[in-house]
């Protein structure tokens, strides 16, 4: 018994004689700490997915050539009123002068991981009979798999570009009547006209987008489209995704172009994801006060019933220094428990969660990760709320005057 | 045993309650008192007549209003909440007349306690354990060393408080009513055991009690009356 120390000592005895008391505290921070476990689990699962599926083929930011606009010419200085007529003029294929210095410094801005080059522009995928519009995006496929990972898309085939090749969606495939290996024609209003081989049938991730998109090399869609050596946009990946904002904004001061990150070309589902992110830490916040309201409440009736034996406590010589630790001590031990319990019961609630919640295709939203890390964040924080509600108890055992006490 | 400076040394010694308001009570009127170690001495008196509060100023667990404390040599009237802590844990035992043991926690760790806390200058003792269970069987109750309180009798219990009060090896023991709720038999016993640790270990004994039988079984006799010391007389114990 004199191994652990005094203070440690008295609160274990303490909550161990509570016993009924202690298991439901310990019972209720476990229930609180299992939701926000499993909350933040189904969250990070729901949302992860919609990521994936919104941005699947997208890169996270977009550097294009500003958007070309018409100044009416307003020859002289005339003051009569004149009547105009602006016409938006049709946008030709714009490219990026310079690109190859523009992406070194994209890469060597802060929280860029990749950059591609890219040329996209739209064109006439023909086979036989059938003729479709597709998108071609020529790109250097080393590059572009760091910003889109295209590798988990492959439905069949190789991903491999080599000159005359082409990477083309499930659903073109089908609507061209092609099958891999097979040879298709593209056309573009320019005039360019290439035929290409399919090394890899792709699935997307929309329909649209299987529809219509066409990957070839670098230099191929550049003839096909009639800019050689110039590209229309870079495509960027970041380390944090949610901070896309961010970094495009940095990019744009710094490059002067059109930059578009994920956010803007996805509003409606970045709002949605910011709304149920902030739903949820509301109910993160309110599930820790009410925890420590209850850990509190428990420590103050204990403090009321253990009134005496503070006082012979303070009696036979504990200082008011370690009956303040002797209570704080119970809260911490109670916020660990809970933490401990909660965690456990959060990962059972998640597996069982796991197996009904599914997506579109019927893939689990999340899995099962025994994610330690948030075991430990979860332990942490939880002692720490252990440990403050436990302030205003242990202060009044602290303050106890021992005579009273004692008396009665 | 008549020492150079007495244990416990109280001059011109006040006690008001609610200092300063309507209802103020003045309950000790200057008490002079003068306890050398190793006395074995009954605090008597009616109710009311203030011995309580003079026992918890004693034991500082109260402060004084006014006057002179002198414990073991220091005064302790200005000592601060944990320098009072400290020299209760290192001069002071206390006996309460309900037993007070922790009901969490068996005879021999209720015993060990004092020893556990290690507050103040008294190291904590190795042998903690195996002087708690000397002095649970000096009390008689070796084989019910790891019993909860609540499985023991009053007088079974009170034996373990008097067990607890003494492991820190006290100058002066303070005893508030020892035996006030047990019958005659136990209550003998009881003090008794007392008497036997002030003849073999030298403790200074202040035991209050109600009992003037137990009383003329002391050293030394105080009578305390409406805050003043009324009485105070040296006592040749009768023989039984």
């Amino acid at each position: 018994m004199t191994k652990l120390g005094f203070e440690l000592t008295v609160a274990l005895r303490f909550l161990r004689e509570g016993r009924m008391q202690t298991a439901l505290i310990i019972g209720g921070a476990g229930i609180g700490v299992a939701v926000i476990f499993f909350i933040t689990a189904v969250l990070t699962g729901v949302q992860g997915d919609l990521i994936k599926r919104v941005t699947g083929a997208q890169a996270h930011i977009v550097i294009k050539p500003p958007e070309e606009i018409v100044a009416p010419l307003i020859a002289g200085d005339s003051e009569e009123s004149r009547l105009a007529s602006i016409q938006a003029r049709p946008q030709r294929l714009t490219t990026i002068d310079g690109w190859p210095a523009l992406a070194r410094a994209t890469e060597m801005t802060e929280e860029v991981i990749a950059v591609a080059p890219v040329v996209t522009g739209s064109a006439l995928g023909i086979k036989g009979e059938a003729s479709r519009s597709v998108v071609i995006v020529g790109t250097e496929l080393e590059r572009y798999l760091r910003v889109v990972k295209l590798d988990d898309k492959v439905q069949s085939g190789v991903l491999l570009i080599e000159p005359g090749d082409a990477l083309i969606g499930i659903e073109l495939a089908k609507d061209l009547g092609a099958v891999l290996g097979d040879r298709f024609r593209v056309q573009t209003a320019q005039g360019g006209s290439e035929v290409f081989r399919i090394r890899a049938l792709l699935d997307l991730g929309s329909r649209e987008l299987n529809r219509r998109y066409v990957y070839t090399d670098l230099r191929a869609a550049q003839s096909l489209l009639g800019i050689p050596g110039r590209i229309t946009n870079l495509d960027v990946a970041i380390s944090d995704i949610m901070r896309a904002e961010i970094v495009s904004a940095q990019l744009r001061a710094q490059s002067g172009q059109l930059v578009e990150s994920w956010i803007q070309t996805n509003n409606q589902v970045f709002s949605a994801i910011k709304n149920q992110d902030i739903m949820t830490l509301l109910i993160r916040f309110f599930i820790t006060v009410v925890v420590a309201l209850g850990i509190a409440s428990v420590l103050v009736v204990s403090v009321v019933q253990k009134r005496k034996e503070i006082g012979i406590l303070r009696a036979i010589g504990a200082t008011r220094r370690q009956m303040l630790g002797v209570f704080l001590l119970q809260g911490l031990m109670v916020g660990v428990g809970g933490a401990i319990l909660g965690s456990g019961l959060g990962m059972a609630l998640v597996w069982v969660f796991s197996r009904v919640l599914r997506n579109a295709e019927g893939q689990a939203l999340f899995s099962l990760s025994f994610d330690f890390k948030l075991i430990g964040y979860v332990v942490i924080g939880a002692a720490v709320l252990g440990l403050i509600a436990a302030v205003l108890p242990a202060r009044n055992a602290a303050r106890l005057d021992p005579a009273q006490a004692i008396r009665g | 045993m008549a020492n150079a400076e007495p244990l416990v040394l109280l001059q011109g010694l006040h006690k008001t309650y609610n200092e300063g308001l309507p209802n103020a009570e003045e309950v000790l009127h200057g008490i002079d008192l003068e306890i050398r170690p190793g006395e074995f001495t009954a605090l008597i008196g009616p109710s009311g007549s203030g011995k309580s509060t003079l026992l918890n100023i004693l034991g500082l667990l109260e402060n004084a209003s006014g006057g002179g404390y002198r414990l073991s040599g220091r005064d302790v009237t200005a000592f601060a909440d944990d320098e009072r802590t400290h020299a209760r844990h290192e001069v002071l035992g206390f006996i309460f007349q309900f037993h007070h043991l922790l009901p969490a926690f068996t005879a021999l760790e209720n015993v060990m306690l004092p020893g556990m806390i290690g507050s103040g200058r008294k190291p904590l003792q190795d042998d903690l354990a195996a002087r708690a269970m000397e002095l649970l069987d000096a009390v008689g109750l070796r084989e019910a060393s790891d019993k909860k309180p609540n499985e023991l009798s009053g007088g079974m219990q009170q034996r373990v408080a008097i067990a607890r009060a003494l492991v820190l090896a006290p100058q002066l023991v303070l005893a508030d009513e020892p035996t006030g709720n047990l019958d005659t038999r136990t209550s003998d016993s009881i003090f008794e055991l007392l008497r036997k640790f002030n003849r073999e270990r030298g403790t200074g004994l202040l035991i209050v009690t109600h009992d003037p039988r137990l009383a003329l079984r002391c050293d030394r006799i105080i009578e305390l009356v409406d805050g003043r010391i009324a009485a105070d007389r040296t006592n040749t114990p009768a023989a039984r």
